[in-house]
């Protein structure tokens, strides 16, 4: 069947030309443009959130959660860059997350109820800090790597109450967070030159295996590729 | 200010699965279709290139293909005491959101239910008597046979290309297929898909312990395809981002890959985007039509003769509370019908690890991409004495290596830290993963109304969830587990770890988007929202499609089911309601 030229236009004209949120009638055809298709978002390493002090709990914290050993840690690999970016976005903003009160602890089964990830990390931090001041102990980036441990370790477990928020959730959320950085495509600042998927001899975002598909329990070996294609940003 | 548009012949609310399925079929009818998606538009090469598509912290863990909290989402809590507080971000379950849905992000493992799940009350009772129901299961016969649905099951294999081989042809075993599966009346449209190492280690000690391992039914091509509707998908290339993911390669069959290159030609189809339903509306025991707002937050009232509801199940549901359709159930009083009988998966597996000297490269996969075992699903295995009814498959599918997501350790290994990052390094290539796949039945406590506190963007009461594994699924659940771990330990590896059914049921972590319920169909307006044909009791021209209308989830995945009862929803329709509009089933 023909494309009517008229439900063409009127359908998908302004596509590419405006936000693509906007409402939009379709009709007589797949709307398709040249160049209308969305890469990743692009790091920006000015775009940051953490105050000096945050990010220096952060690296600290990054760095006991994934120590350097043969391979590097994650702060080595950018994992602080891409949280500090991350936090500054729609993910710290919480855009699609449901932030309307009121906000209770709630059951462990119930999920996330805190504030927006990068508030979360704000009252976490300083809670934390406090904490150690209260105590008589050094700042947190002053403390030893068993004691840093310790206080993470205390956290995972929800033995520690904060004051303005939810331990076990800002663990969780630094934890998950932490992983997505070292593991996730360097295009998001973390994980670069790919070391940590060289490290697990992951290949990356390759599209087509099947050459490998026999390959009788012998390690398959690529160098890896990032959606960015090999530049590390 | 409400603008009222020019009345249309179908609407269809929501633009996934079952709706690319309403409009080929009504449009192909002459009838003037229009369909109004909350999302955007989303195509295959503008939307999901190949070099774009293979990114976790994107798609998995920033929800790009998922929907908008923000605008919508349900409370929850596991039982009726306590107090409800709202899903703020995905976890257990994925609903998309754009053109294609859910749909978009599955894994493609299709499957058919057995027939004995559409008799699950009748069937049990009549083998195992009246006490193998317990009195607060509330599974019901779905209104519906096997036969019933087997030539529209046979369609969607067809439109989808589904890779597999059959195990039962017109009542005839076959050797290689799943001997347990309905009759079908035709072998695969494509045959199975090449296997890796893992699923055929998985199926050598599954062999050895005496089951019947086959090749699970997949929508990823196994080769290049072409579809009744002249649509053509490519060979899958293995590369390990299905679910959760959108296919960039026309491998996966979903509704932009099959429906919408025909689809989208026609003239008597028109599509509106960011285009949120809000209610249907309804007069004298007939809908008029929908009022939406748009993105730019005008109100419209589109008036239609029919309605389709295609949206996710839980916005079905919450589309009928919001709308005053029907009664809420209440489970005190066990009165309403409107969020009865909610139900979901009961997932368990176990980890084989093995030594360096075997790789299982777990990149090298695709959504359905497995080897099964169905002896302990459905009524498939006697029950006597075993305590509950019911079961699921036990699988190897090799889906992913995206390492976010998948780097699996020991047991006891530290939770962070050098002994973590070690074990990561030493397992990520040497594990493999055995699931079991378990039926959820109705329970009295499950189900779905509205919360007293919170609201969503639209003003309007979120729908709340209650909902927690009950005694048939937990008892159901750990039998499978044990058989897991039995074939596990005849993998040949050094370790073995056995993950049991996580109680109470906890919404973070992911586990299927197997949502069932809470418009459920039947033979009477007394035990359901629908009939047979997923016609509302209620309002005779309004009709609801998907998973809502499961009365209880069997041991398998829902999405051929789900579209198998659009088909012959449609099929009753074309026949006979476009001739004489008005209930298909005497109430």
């Amino acid at each position: 069947m023909q494309m009517s030229r008229r439900a063409f236009l009127a359908g998908v004209s302004t596509f590419a030309l405006t936000a693509a949120a906007s409402a939009r009638e379709y009709r007589g055809g797949i709307p398709w443009h040249p160049g209308a298709s969305l890469p990743p978002p692009a790091f920006d390493p000015d775009d940051v959130y953490f105050t000096a002090e945050e990010r220096a709990f952060v690296t600290a914290a990054v760095d006991r959660l994934i120590p350097a050993d043969d391979f590097p840690s994650a702060s080595e690999l950018g994992v602080v860059d891409f949280i500090d970016h991350q936090l500054a976005g729609a993910y710290g903003r919480g855009d699609i997350y449901y932030m309307q009160g009121p906000f209770r602890d709630g059951l462990a089964t119930q999920g996330y109820q805190a504030q927006a990830p990068a508030l979360l990390y704000r009252q976490a931090i300083a809670d934390i800090r406090q904490g150690l001041a209260d105590a008589g102990q050094p700042d947190f980036v002053e403390l030893g790597p068993e004691e840093q441990d310790l206080v993470l370790t205390r956290l995972s477990e929800g033995r520690e109450t904060l004051a303005h928020t939810d331990a076990k959730t800002f663990f969780d959320t630094l934890w998950q967070n932490t992983q997505e950085g070292y593991f996730g495509d360097p295009v998001y600042g973390g994980n670069r030159n790919m070391e940590a998927w060289r490290m697990i001899n992951f290949p990356g975002a390759r599209y087509d295996y099947r050459p490998w598909i026999d390959h009788g329990g012998e390690a398959v070996i690529l160098e890896p590729v990032s959606v960015g294609g090999r530049m590390v940003p | 200010m409400t603008t009222i548009l020019p009345r249309r012949e179908v609407l269809i609310v929501g633009f996934g699965w079952t709706g690319a399925i309403v409009a080929e079929q009504m449009t192909r009818e002459g009838l003037d279709v229009i369909a109004l998606e909350r999302g955007l538009w989303r195509d295959t090469s503008t939307d999901y290139a190949v070099n774009n598509a293979q990114d976790e912290v994107r798609y998995r863990y920033r929800d790009e293909l998922f929907e908008d909290l923000s605008r919508e989402t349900l409370t929850f809590r596991n039982e009726g005491g306590q107090e409800a507080l709202p899903m703020r971000m995905l976890g257990s379950f994925l609903p998309g959101t754009n053109v294609g849905g859910s749909g978009v992000h599955w894994n493609g493992q299709t499957w058919r239910f057995l027939p004995t799940d559409f008799q699950v009350r009748s069937h049990n009772i009549e083998r195992y008597g009246e006490d193998a129901i317990p009195e607060d299961m509330t599974v019901q016969d779905w209104g519906v046979t096997y036969d019933e649905l087997e030539p529209h099951y046979d369609t969607f294999d067809k439109l989808c290309g589904i890779a597999g081989k059959a195990g039962n042809l017109g009542g005839e075993i076959q050797d290689g297929g799943n001997p347990f599966e309905g009759p079908r009346s035709s072998e695969y449209p494509n045959p199975p898909m090449e296997m890796v190492a893992a699923p055929l280690r998985f199926a050598d000690a599954a062999r050895e312990l005496g089951y019947q391992p086959f090749p699970g039914p997949s929508a990823n091509m196994s080769q290049a395809y072409t579809n009744p509707l002249g649509v053509s998908l490519a060979p899958c290339s293995y590369c390990g981002f299905c679910e959760k993911y959108a296919c960039g390669n026309y491998s996966k069959a979903t509704s932009a890959t099959t429906i919408l290159p025909a689809l989208m030609q026609r003239e008597n189809f028109t599509l509106r985007t960011g285009a949120m339903v809000l209610r249907v509306e309804t007069r004298d025991g007939q809908a008029t039509g929908v009022t939406y707002v748009t993105t730019e937050g005008e109100e419209f009232f589109q008036p239609a003769d029919m309605v389709f509801l295609c949206t996710y199940i839980t916005h079905n549901v919450n589309l009928l509370m919001q709308s005053g359709i029907g009664e809420i159930y209440d489970p005190q009083t066990g009165e309403g019908q409107v969020g009865r009988n909610y139900a979901y998966q009961a997932m368990s597996g176990a980890n084989v690890f093995y030594d360096q000297d075997f790789a299982v490269n777990p990149f090298v996969g695709a959504g359905a991409l497995g080897q099964v075992i169905d002896e302990f699903n459905g009524d498939n295995f006697d029950h006597t004495g075993l305590g509950f009814i019911g079961g699921g498959y036990i699988a190897q599918w090799q889906t992913n290596g995206r390492p976010i997501e998948h780097h699996p350790v020991p047991s006891d290994t530290p939770t962070f830290g050098l002994g973590w990052k070690q074990a990561v390094r030493e397992n990520y290539n040497h594990t493999i993963g055995v699931g079991a796949h378990g039926a959820v039945h109705s329970y009295r406590g499950n189900h779905l109304d509205l919360d007293p506190t919170y609201r969503d963007a639209y003003g309007r009461p979120l729908m709340r969830l209650t909902f927690d594994f009950k005694q048939n699924d937990i008892a159901m659940s750990n039998y499978l587990t044990d058989r897991v771990a039995e074939i596990a330990r005849a993998m040949g590896g050094r370790r073995v770890d056995v993950s049991p059914l996580k109680t109470p049921y906890d919404i973070t972590p992911y586990q299927t988007t197997h949502n069932t319920g809470g418009h459920i169909m039947g033979d009477s307006p007394s035990n359901s929202v629908t009939n047979k044909y997923n016609q509302s009791w209620d309002i005779s021209n309004l009709f609801l499609m998907g998973a809502g209308n499961f009365p209880h989830n069997p041991g398998y995945n829902p999405t051929a089911t789900v579209a198998a009862l659009a088909y012959h929803s449609l099929a009753e329709i074309k026949r006979s309601y476009l001739q004489n509009p008005g209930p298909l089933v005497q109430a």
